[in-house]
């Protein structure tokens, strides 16, 4: 996945004026990425602490959209390719591993990386496909796939067809019932959610995703400075993919059916979006921020008797105030407000 | 055979009119390469309008004759979405305009469905058919298909005989040469996004006189504009013309062979293909 590469890069990213100290050490010592675990560690002990399931839910859903939109982030923030149908991950490894559950049998431990391997494998075959499109090119083109893999699901009978897949509550029994389930599956996403912002963190200050990161600047200048372009963004598709795909198993296993309007809702996907666009895209502590104001604020929204109707007008409007006036989200914001800040927020 | 040539009559009909649709999302993006995903809801916003125009509790307007009021409507609210949403983000990257259409999206959906609900309408509306042999035509239909090809003429000539239609093909090539040849072009763009906007609700007036609707129905005949743009090739305003009769001859012959669930996932296959294979369309460059 990273490639070693000869000297003269060296020399080029030196000139590119990056921080190259940083990638050295690999960014451990940066208070950044402690606040950025850090937080997601507090968020997840939540319900512990309060040991009420109402917290474990909505942290449930929070934790779900951070490692959603931090994936997104990967190839939309640093890589800079618009993947407007993300949502088609989620949905076809949730689809995989539900069906593997629902009619094999299988225990959810070992379905979750078989729907993460699946969506993998998908970016992977697609990365080759697609990803020489550019700009809205692509995003239309991902679009499109996410509505042909439904179109084709709704049509497929090994998954159920339109009606999808069902789940006998009796499965759960091996969980330890329905209750402990809900706990096991908790922190499972509390796990993933651990690993992909360890992850964005790491890729951030590697080679590779600087490499990225290049792309995303000038992709010609990046290819011409010894980036191989091709394989770092098919790779940055790859690893944007598979935490999704594993989330869609844990999150259709917990709900106990799975049915293609769910699993592959376009509109879920562009508010991955806005949650990456609102905290700030291209950082790591964005996606958290973005996903997590973004929640909170539709949770409010949903349960406010105003607003209950309009919720998703008003996502709208948060997200025309968010292009027009703040493109670079919560933190970048920040960001350039606050020099002090450079080291914390990343 | 006899129901291939009457389903196929019939899939031609409404492919003038989903590439009539088509040419308003393709002439934005031609001129201006922004792709307008605010294009479903204004197709639903044109068919509520004319569900309220001449529907069955409407002001009870002949449909022919409130299909230009929409058209106006249509216009004005291109104009709107220009200025409220469209113009700043113009010389952003590609993911600004996408996010800042798509917001408007997000209001028109949110705001239509409080107020309009999802319960489907219908028009209601008939006026015979013709039988041509073996193949039936439904009046509706035909007379879509017919204004349809009308609008789509006058588009031509706005853009190739009028000084304003010749200022939008001269700030498609080329915005900062047309600027400089004293082209006003801040007005040429909120007229093209209102031209396309127009297209879109026509589309959607036409479409409300055959189909039943909700606010939801756009996302669909969005979706078909993006199959017909891409097969057209994007900002190709007769290529969608085109694209929309491939378009509406699958959806005719697809149903004789499979169930017709298999419609949607042969376009979007197709989509995805032609853009792999060539994204500039089956037309070649566009523009």
């Amino acid at each position: 996945m990273s490639s070693s590469k000869p000297a003269p890069a060296d020399k080029a990213l030196n000139r590119g004026g990056f921080n190259l100290e940083a990638i050295k050490l690999g960014g451990w010592k940066y208070p950044a990425f402690w606040l950025a675990l850090g937080l997601v560690l507090i968020g997840g002990f939540v319900p512990v602490i309060t040991g009420t399931n109402t917290w474990r839910e909505t942290m449930f859903l929070i934790l779900m959209a951070v490692s959603l939109a931090s994936s997104l982030n990967i190839i939309l923030g640093y890589t800079g390719y618009v993947s407007f149908g993300h949502i088609v991950f989620f949905g076809l490894g949730g689809y995989v591993g539900f069906y593997l559950i629902a009619v094999h049998g299988w225990s959810l431990w070992l379905a979750a990386p078989v729907g993460g391997l699946a969506a993998g494998i998908l970016a992977l075959l697609l990365g080759k496909a697609i990803l020489h499109l550019r700009g809205a090119y692509f995003a239309l083109a991902t679009i499109g796939i996410n509505e042909a893999v439904r179109t084709f699901v709704n049509n497929f009978d090994l998954f159920g067809g339109p009606v999808g897949l069902e789940l006998n509550f009796l499965v759960y029994k091996d969980y330890g019932g329905p209750a402990a389930m809900q706990w096991s599956t908790y922190w499972a996403v509390f796990g993933l959610t651990l690993i992909i912002v360890v992850l964005s963190y790491g890729i951030k200050f590697s080679r590779f995703g600087l490499g990225l990161l290049a792309i995303r600047e000038d992709e010609e200048a990046a290819m011409v400075m010894g980036v191989r372009t091709p394989s770092a963004k098919t790779w940055a598709y790859v690893l944007s993919a598979i935490v999704p795909g594993m989330l869609g198993v844990i999150f259709f296993f917990r709900n106990s059916s799975i049915a293609p309007p769910e699993a592959f809702r376009l509109h879920r996907s562009i508010e991955f979006i806005v949650m990456v666009m609102l905290g700030g895209q291209g950082t790591v502590l964005g996606p958290l921020v973005g996903a997590t104001t973004y929640e909170a604020l539709r949770s409010f929204l949903l349960t406010s008797p105003l607003f209950k109707d309009l919720q998703l007008a008003f996502a709208g409007l948060l997200l025309l105030l968010i292009v027009l006036f703040v493109p670079t989200g919560i933190v970048g914001w920040l960001r350039s407000r606050f020099r002090s800040l450079w080291r914390i927020l990343e | 055979m006899e129901q291939l040539i009457a389903s196929l009559a019939d899939g031609l009909l409404l492919g003038f009119v989903y590439g009539l649709a088509a040419m308003g999302l393709t002439l934005i993006f031609g001129v201006m390469d922004v792709i307008n995903l605010a294009h479903g809801p204004i197709i639903a916003l044109g068919m509520f309008a004319m569900f309220f125009l001449s529907g069955a509790i409407g002001v009870g307007l002949n449909p022919y004759l409130a299909l230009v009021i929409i058209a106006i409507l249509g216009l004005l609210f291109g104009f709107c979405i220009y200025f409220v949403a469209v113009h700043r983000v113009l010389n952003a990257p590609h993911l600004s305009s996408l996010l800042a259409t798509f917001s408007v999206n997000m209001m028109i959906i949110g705001v239509g469905t409080a107020v309009f609900t999802t319960t489907p309408r219908n028009m209601d509306f008939s006026i015979g058919s013709i039988s041509l042999g073996p193949v039936t035509l439904l009046g509706t239909r035909l007379v879509a298909a017919l204004i349809a090809v009308l609008v789509a003429a006058l588009l031509y000539l706005f853009l190739y005989r009028t000084q304003p239609g010749k200022a939008i093909r001269a700030v498609s090539n080329n915005r900062s040469a047309a600027e400089l040849m004293g082209i006003p072009s801040t007005q040429t763009l909120a007229l093209s996004f209102g031209i396309g906007s127009m297209l879109a609700s026509i589309a959607g007036g036409l479409i409300a006189t055959f189909f039943s609707f909700t606010i939801l129905s756009g996302g669909v005949y969005e979706l078909k504009s993006f199959v017909i743009v891409v097969l057209g090739g994007l900002g190709n305003p007769t290529g969608a013309l085109l694209g929309g009769l491939i378009l509406g001859g699958l959806e005719g012959i697809v149903p004789v062979f499979m169930p017709v669930s298999w419609v949607p996932v042969i376009e979007f296959v197709l989509f995805v293909i032609i853009l792999m294979v060539r994204p500039k369309g089956l037309m070649g460059g566009g523009r």
